[in-house]
């Protein structure tokens, strides 16, 4: 069974700071990055995207690579023009007071998939 | 613009104010930028030793935003450079550890040690690349996005591309044949600089502007090509 956003946000307390009708959709793996160009090349469409950037062009990388959502880490805060780009470009952004590392082993252990082969 | 002293820790320690003016002239270099790591604290001294030969310094620093990425703030005078340091150093976090990073030497004209820095000019700020560039611009500076062409602390590499509207002065290249890096649609003007960290690197990498005088004003005309000035890579 494919995890949703709104099982991992229920399992690991994340904060929702935007879209909380989109939260039904599935996770269909993760990538952790805080260089955008990386993950603009690597991301896949339905990975959560763990990170600790708040700019702005977090929303645009997460659209362009139709990311699930974001989870962005280390308890900050999210720009005022990030939710609102958020809001409008329909990407979901979590919040968690975890770091990184931390985060991306909860998933793991939620069963959040790995990349096949590795 | 670009030039590092024995202030940034990963700069040599033979980049003291004589060191780069002397090669600066060797190279031939009518004007200077002296930009630092999150500090200006040699700019001082570069100023008086290079005044003495008869170059010019443009003051400045390089500034790590909270995204981790490296702006150019060159400052017209010192009363706004040091202003703009205050804002970033407040913003600093943690200490330097010399066996670490490196030395953070500060120096004066004379070439003696006055002081350390014991800030962690390596670290970011917590100044959203924004703010900043409105920070550089609101003391009549010059914000130029560092070595867009490179991966680590570039402005491309971080943030994936140049966000929508940040009104940058010009972006900086460490290769001036890779105007190609920036994505389709943007229209700003190009600078190359040597980012030297090392004595002989002065001058190795260098922006022609055609100007009728050296400073940050006639430097931001040049960019605009106001009135036949001209800035060439």
């Amino acid at each position: 069974m494919t995890l949703t956003l709104q099982n991992i946000a229920n399992a690991l307390h994340l904060g929702v700071e935007t879209g909380h009708d989109l939260l039904e959709r599935g996770v269909n793996g993760g990538y952790a990055g805080d260089m955008l160009s990386d993950v603009l090349a690597h991301a896949r469409e339905g990975d959560v995207w763990i990170t600790l950037q708040t700019h702005p062009n977090i929303v645009a990388v997460a659209s362009a690579k139709e990311l699930c959502g974001i989870i962005i880490v280390n308890g900050r805060a999210p720009a005022v023009e990030t939710l609102r780009k958020a809001g409008e470009e329909h990407v979901p952004i979590l919040v968690s007071p975890l770091a990184t590392y931390d985060l991306v082993c909860r998933l793991g252990e939620l069963g959040v998939k790995n990349r096949e082969g590795v | 613009m670009h030039i590092h002293t024995c202030l940034s820790p990963c700069a040599s320690l033979e980049m003291s104010p004589g060191n780069i003016v002397g090669e600066a002239k060797r190279k031939g270099l009518q004007v200077i930028g002296i930009c630092d790591h999150n500090s200006a604290e040699n700019v001082p001294a570069v100023s008086k030793t290079a005044a003495r030969e008869g170059i010019t310094v443009i003051g400045g620093m390089e500034v790590t935003s909270k995204e981790e990425v490296h702006i150019l703030a060159l400052l017209g005078s010192e009363e706004s450079l040091f202003a703009l340091q205050k804002i970033v150093h407040e913003s600093l976090q943690g200490t330097n550890d010399e066996k670490l990073y490196g030395e953070q030497v500060i120096v004066n004209e004379e070439e003696e040690v006055i002081g350390f820095s014991d800030k962690l000019l390596i670290g970011a700020t917590g100044i959203t690349i924004e703010r900043l560039v409105d920070l550089i611009h609101g003391l009549d500076g010059l914000a130029i996005a560092a070595h867009v062409d490179r991966e680590g602390f570039g402005i491309i590499g971080q943030l994936g591309f140049i966000p929508e509207g940040l009104p940058l002065d010009a972006l900086e290249l460490a290769d001036p044949s890779k105007r190609d890096c920036v994505p389709h649609g943007h229209h700003f003007p190009f600078i190359t600089s040597s980012d030297a960290h090392k004595v002989e690197d002065v001058g190795r990498r260098s922006t022609t502007f055609l100007a009728p005088a050296l400073s940050t004003t006639e430097i931001r005309r040049c960019l605009s090509g106001v009135e036949g000035r001209s800035a060439r890579i």
